[in-house]
């Protein structure tokens, strides 16, 4: 059954969509990340146009990290000062990103910023990750029990001005650098279409300091204001966000999501972010790919009445 | 839906007979009379793209050739060139008034039907649109023509220009008829849809008329709030993707 998309401006089958839906919310459920990296890159390989693409995933995420962030506030695992200070920072990087966004779609650039963008984070996180599973993994075969945890070290980025006490995460460091990571991963939001999780947890993990317990739920509530501003700033300057195409997408996601989430719970955490890491090397490769690869047509047709 | 389109065809092909005898009565020199089966498509939530038929009789024992224009922007081309081993839109030569569709049936072969100058004035056949640039200070004769080419590829490779004009069949001496498709992705506007009656490589009678392609219904609705209130739907976006969220996170701790 097709439906026709008001804002893609295209026909779609409908199950196409929500099996979509349904294939990344069950990754992310399974392995506990957003599936915005997934989402994003899959819609642009069945034609959606990317700008399309990524506006609309911004208003995605925003619905599934609300139910996620909901969870782990009833469980208290949210530091609401350091999320502010994320949220302030996200608030503008998403303002930049919408406005770099518009700025680089009427110089006819933005297919190519999406891909390389993707290419550029999502390779470095995926080598990081593959190499720090991997190793987790063989230490634990070869000691066959956990590994102790390092306190956190104390970097010179947290002795920046602006000191402040975040109670929750028994930290006492710059609100500088939080609101500098909130304002990457708000440019990210909105130039790539993903949460951004998979670059705040390890960098609130391994930058900040944070103790993990908290990293999730405070980096689920930046990202639910900040998709939430990504999507609405998205609508009002690009005209890119199409409620239909969403709403397809949350359905599927939802339900995927709690079926991955029952599966993942009975897989080890190692083995999960080696596979994690290989899917996200396997997007990552096939854009680069794209990128190099001489294409069929070097001509192509820019949007109408788009100058 | 199909009966009732069926019948339509059937009272439209009434309608232009009727009309030609009347032509035919009045002996006038000049009788070419065509009509669409309709003139209004609606893009709807279903919509897949649609056919629709033209009908139409002539007094000569010319050949018929219809074009369809669809409604004229301006398009941007874009010419991509390889930096440190990455594609990169390099290039951009816009064009004014292009077709955002454009298709053409014929009841015989295009170059034997007229002469060149004949099918560049009426625009018939894809390679005589009249595409136009803007600001193309800088580019060469072939290069311009190399962009032109590749506009009609890339609207071809979307099913939006014809490739190969549609037969125009006759069914008895005077009535013709031929189909014109229109995938999911035309452009939704005014089009215009002309019938030419060709005879020794010359236009011997011409008819025009028009055919609406609009969205209607929930997509038009959207497509129109999204557009000009756009403050208000990216608030209301907001709004279902939180309400969704909630309701998945109620339904599913519940579970």
């Amino acid at each position: 059954m097709d439906i026709y998309l008001p804002i893609a401006e295209m026909s779609v089958n409908l199950f196409l969509l929500l099996g979509l839906g349904g294939v990344v919310g069950f990754l992310s459920g399974v392995f506990g990340v957003g599936g915005g990296f997934l989402m994003t890159p899959l819609l642009i390989f069945i034609g959606i146009p990317p700008a399309v693409a990524v506006g609309t995933q911004a208003s995605q995420i925003l619905a599934s990290s609300l139910s996620g962030v909901i969870a782990h506030m009833r469980r208290g695992n949210v530091d609401f000062r350091m999320g502010l200070v994320l949220v302030g920072g996200g608030l503008l990087g998403s303002l930049l990103g919408v406005w770099l966004f518009a700025l680089l779609r009427r110089l006819g650039q933005i297919d190519l910023s999406i891909s390389l963008a993707y290419v550029l984070f999502l390779g470095t996180v995926g080598i990081l990750m593959l190499i720090e599973s991997v190793v987790a993994w063989l230490k634990l075969r070869r000691r066959g029990g956990a590994g102790f945890t390092k306190r956190h070290r104390h970097l010179w980025l947290h002795g920046l001005p602006l000191k402040i006490r975040f109670h929750r995460s028994r930290l006492y460091i710059s609100a500088l650098m939080p609101l500098g990571l909130g304002v990457v991963a708000g440019i990210l939001v909105a130039i790539m279409g993903v949460g951004g999780g998979f670059l705040m947890v390890p960098a609130m993990i391994y930058l900040i300091g944070m103790p993990t317990q908290v990293v999730v739920g405070t980096s689920l509530f930046q990202i639910t204001f900040v998709t939430a501003a990504t999507t609405f700033l998205h609508a009002l300057n690009n005209h890119t966000v199409d409620v239909i195409l969403a709403l397809a997408l949350i359905v599927g996601g939802v339900i995927g999501a709690q079926l991955g989430s029952n599966a993942g719970a009975r897989l080890r955490g190692e083995q999960l972010r080696i596979l994690l890491a290989a899917i996200v090397l396997v997007v990552c490769g096939k854009l680069g790919y794209d990128l190099v690869r001489t294409p069929s047509d070097i001509y192509s047709l820019g949007a109408v009445g788009q100058f | 839906m199909p009966r009732l389109r069926r019948g339509l065809e059937a009272l439209t092909i009434l309608a232009i007979l009727l009309g030609a005898l009347r032509a035919d009565s009045d002996a006038r020199a000049n009788a070419l009379v065509a009509d669409l089966s309709q003139h209004l498509i609606a893009i709807t939530t279903a919509f897949v793209g649609t056919n629709v038929v033209l009908f139409g009789t002539s007094d000569g024992d010319g050949d018929i050739v219809v074009t369809v224009h669809g409604p004229r922007e301006v398009q941007i081309v874009r010419r991509k060139a390889q930096v440190a081993g990455i594609w990169i839109n390099r290039t951009r030569l816009a064009f004014a008034d292009v077709p955002g569709y454009y298709a053409v049936a014929s009841s015989g072969p295009l170059e034997a039907i007229a002469h060149p100058d004949v099918l560049a004035r009426h625009e018939i056949g894809v390679e005589h649109l009249k595409l136009k640039p803007i600001d193309a200070a800088g580019f060469e004769i072939s290069e311009i023509a190399a962009f032109q080419d590749a506009l009609v590829r890339n609207k071809q490779r979307q099913d939006l220009y014809s490739r190969t004009p549609a037969p125009v069949n006759f069914i008895g001496p005077r009535l013709f008829r031929t189909t014109l498709s229109f995938p999911a992705n035309v452009p939704p506007g005014i089009y215009r849809v002309q019938v030419f009656e060709l005879s020794d490589g010359q236009v011997t009678d011409a008819q025009r008329s028009t055919l609406v392609i609009s969205k209607i219904g929930l997509e038009a609705d959207i497509y129109d709030f999204a557009q000009q209130q756009s403050a208000l739907y990216g608030l209301l976006a907001v709004a279902l993707s939180l309400t969704l969220g909630w309701l998945a996170g109620v339904i599913f701790r519940k579970g």
